[in-house]
């Protein structure tokens, strides 16, 4: 280390450009790549994805039956898709006494073609530390209260199967058709973070 | 590897910062893109990223940001790759270009063996110096086997770059109480846990 503490630190646009150059010279990074992939990755790997599906599981009995039974189906028959690594899709069904979370705590791991790029405090150390061990806490911290008599299931995201959550639809929805409730879904209640309680008819 | 990225469970850190405040930094994208692009080119895989960020000095590790984590990976796994040099990529970036530590051997997988669901089993006690997916809060722990997932590259093999079978990984359920006794929230805890890393137990 001592050759290199008298430079200044490289910021981390220069690094990155730095990393592009070296893939770009050595044929790896095709023109127009990044712009087109980061094009890909915000119009097409959203949050709306996951929630059609719930939308859908709410208002199709057929559905939500595939969709508990093999998530990676019921994901790819709405025409959603996944990278080569996600082999699996598994969702998990919220009740009013069952309540799911999903984290990763090795890294950051999300099924992010369905629910989106994960949300910056899923990826930040605190919540990556303590939901596994203190989840009623955290999630009331969050604004989630669950009753003392609501069993948590926490999921860690640590081999290449991705987790989203089917939450409760809304008392106050019943009968809206699936256009409409999608809208209602967040990202967040597909991890686990609320139970859209809030929503009201 | 025992390391800080191994996070679940530690104490002392702080509330999570949500909702997550508006962040729009345009460098973040592009190592996304850069990421991408050498994962399809097959510089390296996922397990040899995921191992390069765990291979950070502990001190960088938790000052770094997400994203800078993944610089840090990416031009790692370049160097090591034989792609560039940190040489090179210093002159490039204008400045001093942190690595992660270097990389030790890495492991095959145990003697095939399976598990049901309903079985009860328990993941080994083993102490690994390379890539691991098992995290520290369940070593030597018993759960049940609720489901079984497809195989995948065991990773104590893959982020090492060796070729290796695929095995199945099981989600399995502990009780929190078991994991921190007298010291956590009541929850039932799910782990994905591969085949290698478990043995039978008694119920």
């Amino acid at each position: 280390m001592a050759d290199h503490v008298t430079s200044t630190t490289a910021t981390p646009e220069q690094k990155t450009a730095a990393i592009e150059m070296v893939l770009r010279r050595h044929g790896a990074l095709a023109d127009g790549f990044i712009e087109d992939f980061t094009e890909h990755a915000d119009d097409t790997w959203v949050t709306a994805n996951g929630a059609r599906m719930v939308a859908r599981a709410w208002t199709d009995p057929a559905f939500r039956a595939r969709m508990l039974a093999d998530g990676t189906s019921a994901a790819r028959e709405m025409g959603f898709d996944f990278p080569e690594h996600h082999r699996h899709l598994v969702v998990l069904e919220n009740t009013p006494d069952v309540h799911n979370v999903i984290v990763c705590t090795l890294c950051s791991c999300t099924a992010y073609t369905i629910i989106g790029a994960a949300p910056g405090w899923y990826k930040d150390l605190d919540y990556r530390a303590r939901v596994v061990r203190e989840s009623r806490t955290v999630l009331r911290e969050m604004g989630l209260k669950l009753p003392e008599t609501t069993e948590v299931r926490v999921w860690d995201t640590t081999t290449d199967t991705r987790y989203m959550v089917l939450p409760v639809q809304p008392p106050a929805t019943e009968g809206w058709p699936a256009g409409k409730l999608a809208q209602i879904v967040t990202q967040d209640s597909m991890i686990g973070a609320s139970r859209l309680d809030e929503v009201k008819g | 590897m025992d390391s800080l990225h191994d996070l679940g469970g530690k104490q002392g850190f702080g509330q999570v910062v949500y909702p997550w405040p508006p962040h729009d930094e345009i460098w973040e994208p592009t190592v996304r893109a850069l990421s991408a692009c050498a994962l399809r080119n097959h510089i390296y895989n996922m397990d040899e990223m995921r191992h390069a960020i765990e291979r950070m000095a502990p001190r960088h590790y938790m000052s770094a940001s997400y994203f800078e984590r993944h610089l840090t990976a990416i031009a790692t796994l370049l160097v090591e790759k034989g792609v560039t040099t940190r040489e090179e990529l210093e002159a490039l970036a204008g400045g001093s270009f942190q690595l992660s530590g270097p990389i030790g051997p890495g492991r095959p997988p145990a003697e095939p063996q399976s598990f049901e669901i309903g079985e009860t089993v328990r993941v080994k006690n083993e102490y690994v110096p390379g890539h691991v997916r098992m995290p520290g809060y369940i070593r030597g722990k018993t759960g049940v086997v609720i489901g079984i997932t497809p195989p995948y590259p065991f990773p104590d093999a893959a982020g090492h770059g060796m070729q290796v079978p695929i095995e199945p990984t099981y989600d399995v359920r502990f009780r929190s109480r078991d994991l921190w006794p007298d010291s956590c929230d009541d929850a039932l805890n799910h782990v994905g846990v591969f085949q290698s890393y478990l043995e039978r137990a008694e119920s």
